[in-house]
């Protein structure tokens, strides 16, 4: 059983105990603890239940490659799915459920899985879930999603907050082990501007742990003067519990900080994202160790040798009395000095070896402890957790030799580095022999902005083991990158650590024995699996993963990884470095959304627009629309009335007496200088430079293919400077667009652009008592004489500056007031006093639309898509036939854009007066090779006109203008169709008389 | 994400701080010119991996275009030049051929 | 005529620095060759230098800014406006340049206090340990553009007007007391 021993533990403290609850019963553990440690004081052996087979599983590692002990943390609005235990620390008040099982973690419905196991082989669900094909969608996929995922994804809004922050340095150092406390001393000690970062609470890795001399120190002592040394460096900033997730272009890394993971709900945020650019990384990322594939190695009980010692020295807590040690490698030895100087048991070191020798051998040897050489466990006994091993010889296929009751296994099976950090960005990896590990190769590195190396590794990350040698690459990283191949390439040769491989146990393990031999322990992978998928004709590493699911989990394979390859290469009768890795990708851990999202959430979830107006139009009950970024009234519905009466009762109000419409978010584009006519002359498909000054005329503008891509009323405000509205949409963009023409193709003519859209409030006072409620403002004269149709003046009305401009999107006597936005609401404001006594009404943008549909008038992304050209559309009196050139003009004579065979824009009228429906094509003759109906045009803008009360439209048809009065069928959504006229788009006002008074 | 400094305004900003332009030295082909001439102007765009020459705006910045040339395939910058030019500077060449001897225009 | 309203009415928060909106503040773009005589001569008449690269020089209550290689960015208190260009306008006669009030187009913040500079270390990608005395910086605020300098143990930020809402409640969330990135 797994208990707490009676004293030890060097990062808990015992005075201060912390309750926290597991699937509802409540244990305690120490400060310091992690959940990990403290679910096994509790002799919590068990805490999950595989994936696939929902086989019993227990705490298996002591870090964030933890595969199995996954719980969901907390509750409602704080649960959080997929919480490795191994490092959540601990806190009072915690609450941890298991995972996957039902109904409950100790009897479990679904471990009949487990006994199918032979039905459920690699690929098992795309062999069998093909046919029927009608199966899929009703009865395969729910059934597969229900058992799909393992933790709870939350229903409720996350109740934490999350930031992000940007950070910039010359050396970001990551692992806080020595190698990378080294190497942020060295560089720190230069004036290197440094950041070091531990993914754990605390500092020194593994050192402490394993309590090897440092530097000519106890390790202990090293850290304390090293981290005294750090801190006193105003040039190195350090960061303990921020995990570098991922390492990007040009220097760039994430990283994520906790803050309040074990603080829940104490204001601050929970988590924080760093966003670090750095000059250069080293990677002191240290190594994970390796699993052995024997029969039963997922049983709870069987641990990670380093792991375990982990548990013992820093939490104090025993995994089992009695413990069988399984190895290839010098290290594990460590496990069984650990345990016996903890008065625990260790019966026996099973050593595929056939000769261990060496120190750590030799100690193990002097304290008695039984030393089986060329031995294997054939076999884990035990079903919730292990009772016995069965040994057996390494080299044989399983032959029992003896059985040995314990109630633990560490097992270690080597050390692979943690090369993630430095492959995501291309960094290229060696195998080494003597290791069996993949080293990064320093003359491969991933490159920085200047050509040279990005990225460093330094100490086990770099496959150096030994202190001092890891101090010395630490040294040689920090300092003098340049050097460091060389000396890593010395370092390794002369270290003695030397791990044979061993990647099935024992070698030839019979059939029913590499069924239970477990590689990926949280997708339930075993080396039958994978050896499975060889025999099927899975030869690249990356198929492999796919199909079996080896190191998909989320752990991405941290365990998984080297031994599935191994076992692939064996299988495939190839060498590892041949079969080599899949891919590393960011990020290294498992990354909360909340985190990556950042700031963004809530009202500042993205940057809403608001008009100078808008606290007016939100207080006055106005529903509104995205239009961008922007939020426009769609309408103002009173009490009771639905949207689509009150945008009934704004159109006809406006065209009857007068209406009011916040039309700030227009774009307004100055364009000034000698070369300002020439340069929109080229910009608009129409002249503008022949626009004289004290008049507007609308524009079109296109894009070099000869598409519409933008539209607007052009007035020119002087001899050499123009104010171009654009649509509200496309503001920034044709700015943008402009500037580009003049900054890259026409950079010798003189014209300089600003764009004042945000400066001014601009407000349409629209309908037949327009001019009465400006005359009644007062300030300037606004007459049909001093303003005619398509002027414009300035002055002042009701004592605002403003500028008024004589143009209607709507057909009625319109003015569209420009005032500065500082103003703008005074001005709405004194529009709707003066106004009352006409019936004014604030209309909003479907109104717009309805009455813009009625003129048929056009609008930018309704009757344009970017395949649409100003003569589909009936404009050819806006494209200028005299202009020698203009942008788009060639690509509009491109055959298929000039051809007369297109469709082009006509109006409809529906016979039974019902609306066409938004985005309804119009039916022609027969079916298409896909048997999908034939199609002769689609509807571009389809409303129901309260003036003329039936349903209109315009839309794109074949040959459209020639084909008046035709009747012509559109679909419906509920598979029926529609009849409507083919009609002039103008339904209202042809002649234009109402605009023009 | 990649850095890249205007030389406009001297900044070195990062990716989210500018507005990519794609291809740069692109001749403009407007009416009177042949359809190959104008699909060369508007469709034919080099993919090379390896030195490419590109536009970028100073979006979150000054506002101004600028050209850079640079290594698809490593993200190696040789240098970035100002948007008034039809052709790479001799400064860039010189720069690219430092590191990619055998490189040809 | 009314009085000019700020974009959010001057809020004030206070967190581990204080976040306000003021203004409204005079704001005039000019668009000019920066290096033209006339334009330094233009700029002395109504008390202002031209500013280095990226710099910001203040004179009193103006200031100018460099805001791009032909763009000055001048600050006045806002009823000074209509005075200086008119000044500016008839000094520049005769050479291509654009002038233009934007001072309504804009919203102004001040980040006060000793950690100012972490309030937007969280929403800026900019080094701001590399800032230079008097630099005026255009980059972003998280998702929209802004410029800021430092002033006075703060640092002055402006954004765009329809916008204020978004980047006070940036500002916000960014200077939330316990949140402070580092110590001092």
């Amino acid at each position: 059983m797994s208990t707490r021993l009676a004293s030890g533990g060097r990062l808990i403290d015992r005075k201060t105990t912390q309750k926290f609850t597991f699937n509802g019963t409540w244990l305690s553990g120490f400060s310091g603890d992690t959940l990990a440690s403290a679910l096994l004081a509790n002799d919590q052996m068990l805490v999950g239940r595989s994936f696939k087979y929902h086989r019993p599983r227990g705490i298996l590692a002591s870090g964030p490659e933890e595969p199995n002990a996954l719980v969901n943390l907390g509750r409602d609005d704080r649960l959080e799915p997929n919480q490795r235990t191994t490092t959540t620390p601990l806190f009072d008040g915690l609450q941890a459920t298991s995972q996957n099982h039902w109904p409950s973690l100790e009897f479990d419905i679904g471990v009949v899985n487990n006994y199918a196991a032979r039905f459920l082989p690699a690929g098992f669900y795309y062999k069998t879930f093909i046919h029927p094909r009608a199966a899929w969608k009703h009865l395969f996929e729910p059934v597969i999603r229900k058992s799909a995922g393992l933790g709870r994804a939350p229903k409720d809004r996350d109740a934490d907050r999350y930031e992000q922050a940007y950070a910039f340095c010359d050396v970001l150092v990551v692992g806080g082990g020595i190698a990378g406390l080294q190497a942020a001393l060295s560089a720190g000690r230069r004036g290197d501007r440094v950041i070091l970062l531990e993914q754990a609470a605390h500092w020194g890795g593994r050192a402490p742990v394993d309590g090897d001399a440092v530097g000519g120190m106890a390790a202990g002592d090293w850290l304390t003067a090293a981290l005294e040394e750090l801190h006193a460096l105003p040039n190195v900033t350090l960061r303990a519990a921020c995990t570098a997730t991922g390492v990007y272009d040009h220097g760039y890394v994430l990283a994520a900080e906790s803050l309040a993971d074990a603080t829940p709900g104490d204001g601050r945020p929970r988590q924080r994202l760093w966003r670090i650019r750095a000059g250069r990384i080293v990677t002191a990322t240290g190594a994970i160790e390796r699993p052995l594939s024997f029969a039963g190695n997922d049983i709870p009980g069987v641990m990670l040798a380093a792991a375990m010692r982990d548990y013992v020295v820093n939490h104090a807590v025993s995994p089992g009395d009695r413990t069988v040690i399984v190895t290839n490698n010098d290290d594990a030895y460590r496990t069984a000095l650990v345990l016996r100087d903890a008065g625990l048991a260790v019966p026996v070191i099973l050593d595929a070896r056939p000769a261990p020798a060496g120190p750590l051998v030799e100690a193990a040897r002097a304290r008695g402890i039984r030393i089986e050489a060329g031995r294997a466990i054939a076999k884990v006994q035990g079903g919730k957790r292990v009772t016995g091993v069965q040994i057996c010889l390494q080299a044989g296929e399983g032959a029992v030799l003896e059985e040995i009751s314990c109630d633990a296994v560490a097992m270690s099976g080597g050390w692979s580095p943690v090369v993630h950090l430095w492959s995501h960005c291309g960094g290229k990896l060696n195998w080494d022999d003597r290791l069996s590990a993949f080293l990064p190769d320093p003359a491969r590195p991933p490159l920085n902005h200047d050509g040279r190396a990005m990225v460093t590794p330094a100490g086990a990350a770099a496959g150096i083991f030994e202190p001092d040698a890891i101090l010395t690459s630490g040294e040689v990283a920090g300092a003098d990158p340049d050097s460091l191949g060389e000396v890593q390439d010395e370092l390794l040769a002369r270290q003695s650590v030397v791990v044979p491989p061993v990647w099935v146990m024992p070698q030839g393990a019979r059939a029913d024995l590499r069924a239970k031999m477990w590689l990926d322990f949280q997708n339930d992978v075993k080396v039958s699996d994978v050896q499975l998928a060889a025999r099927e004709g899975y030869e690249s590493v990356e198929h492999t993963k796919r199909y079996t699911t080896l190191g998909m989990a989320t752990d991405q394979g941290k365990l998984s990884n080297i031994n599935g390859l191994a076992v692939l290469a064996q299988a495939l009768g190839e060498d590892i470095p041949q079969v080599g890795t899949t891919t590393f990708r960011p990020p290294y851990t498992p990354v909360t959304l909340g985190t990556l999202a950042g700031e963004a959430r809530g009202e500042i979830f993205q940057p809403l627009r608001r008009t100078p107006v808008h606290g007016w139009h939100e207080s006055h009950g106005a529903y509104f629309e995205p239009v961008g970024l922007w939020r426009r009234p769609y309408c103002y519905p009173r009490s009771g009335e639905s949207h689509a009466d009150a945008v009934k009762r704004e159109v006809l109000n406006t065209r009857a007496g007068l209406g009011l419409l916040d039309a700030s978010t227009l774009g307004k584009i100055i364009v000034k200088g000698p070369d300002a006519g020439r340069f929109l002359d080229m910009l608009y498909t129409n002249m503008m430079s022949t626009l004289p000054v004290g008049k507007c005329r609308y524009g079109l503008m296109c894009n070099e293919q000869g598409f519409l891509s933008d539209d607007g009323v052009v007035a020119r405000l002087d001899e050499d400077t123009w104010l171009c509205h654009t649509t509200s949409g496309g503001a920034d963009r044709i700015h943008g667009w402009m500037e580009d023409w003049l900054q890259c193709e026409w950079w010798d003519w003189k014209v300089y652009t600003a764009n004042l859209t945000e400066h001014y409030a601009q407000i349409a006072v629209v309908g037949p008592k327009a001019r009465a409620l400006l005359e009644k403002l007062g300030g300037m004269d606004v007459s049909k004489e001093a303003l005619p149709f398509m002027a414009w003046s300035e002055g002042s009305l009701a004592g605002i500056p403003a500028r008024a401009f004589r143009i209607s999107f709507s057909g009625e006597l319109s003015y569209e007031i420009a005032v500065p936005a500082s103003q703008g609401l005074a001005f709405w404001e004194a529009c709707l006093a003066a106004g009352a006594e006409f019936g004014i009404s604030p209309y909003g943008t479907e109104a717009l639309h309805v009455m813009r549909a009625e003129k048929g008038f056009i609008m930018i992304g309704d009757e344009t898509d970017g395949t649409v050209t100003p003569l589909d559309l009936g404009l050819a009196w806006a494209v200028s036939k005299k202009k020698a050139d203009f942008l788009g003009k060639r690509g509009m004579e491109r055959n298929h854009l000039s051809s007369p065979d297109r469709w082009q824009l006509v109006g409809f009228e529906t016979l039974d007066g019902s609306v066409i429906p938004d985005g309804a094509y119009i039916l022609a003759e027969g079916s298409n090779d896909n048997g999908q109906r034939n199609v002769q045009g689609r509807v571009t803008s389809t409303y129901y006109s309260p003036t003329l009360k039936h349903g209109i439209a315009m839309g794109l048809l074949h040959h459209g203008p020639s084909r008046m009065g035709e009747v012509v069928e559109f679909n419906k959504t509920d598979g029926g169709t529609v009849k409507a006229r083919v009609a002039d788009p103008v339904f209202y006002d042809k002649t234009g008389e109402k605009q023009n008074v | 994400m990649l850095t890249l400094t205007c030389p406009c305004c001297g900044v070195t900003a990062e990716e989210t701080e500018l507005a990519p332009g794609y291809e740069a030295h692109l001749k403009r082909f407007g009416p009177g010119s042949t359809d190959a001439e104008f699909e060369s102007y508007m469709f034919a765009r080099k993919n090379p991996k390896g030195v490419h020459f590109e536009r970028w705006r100073h979006a979150y910045g000054c506002g101004k275009w600028f050209l850079a040339a640079r290594c698809t395939a490593t993200l190696e910058v040789f240098g970035t030049y100002p948007a008034q030019t039809t052709e790479p500077p001799a400064a860039i060449l010189d720069a690219i051929r430092a590191r990619r001897p055998d490189w040809k225009a | 005529m009314s009085e000019p309203q700020s974009a959010l009415g001057n809020p004030v928060f206070e967190g581990f620095a204080t976040v306000r909106e003021i203004g409204p503040i005079g704001m005039i773009t000019l668009r000019a060759t920066l290096s033209a005589p006339v334009l330094a001569k233009a700029l002395a008449g109504v008390g202002l230098a031209l500013p280095a690269q990226r710099r910001i020089l203040r004179q009193g209550a103006r200031a100018a800014g460099w805001m791009s290689s032909d763009e000055l960015l001048i600050l006045l208190p806002h009823s000074e406006v209509p005075e200086v260009l008119a000044s500016l306008s008839k000094a520049l006669q005769g050479e291509h340049h654009l002038l233009a009030d934007i001072s309504d187009a804009r919203a102004v913040f001040r980040i006060e206090g000793v950690k100012a500079g972490q309030v937007l270390a969280k929403l800026c990608p900019v080094d701001l340990d590399r800032l230079e005395p008097g630099e005026l910086r255009r980059s972003r605020a998280a998702q929209v553009a802004c410029a800021f300098w430092a002033e006075d143990d703060g640092f002055t930020l402006i954004s765009f007007r329809s916008v204020a809402g978004y980047v006070m409640g940036l500002l916000t969330h960014s200077a939330q007391t316990g949140s402070e990135l580092y110590s001092a």
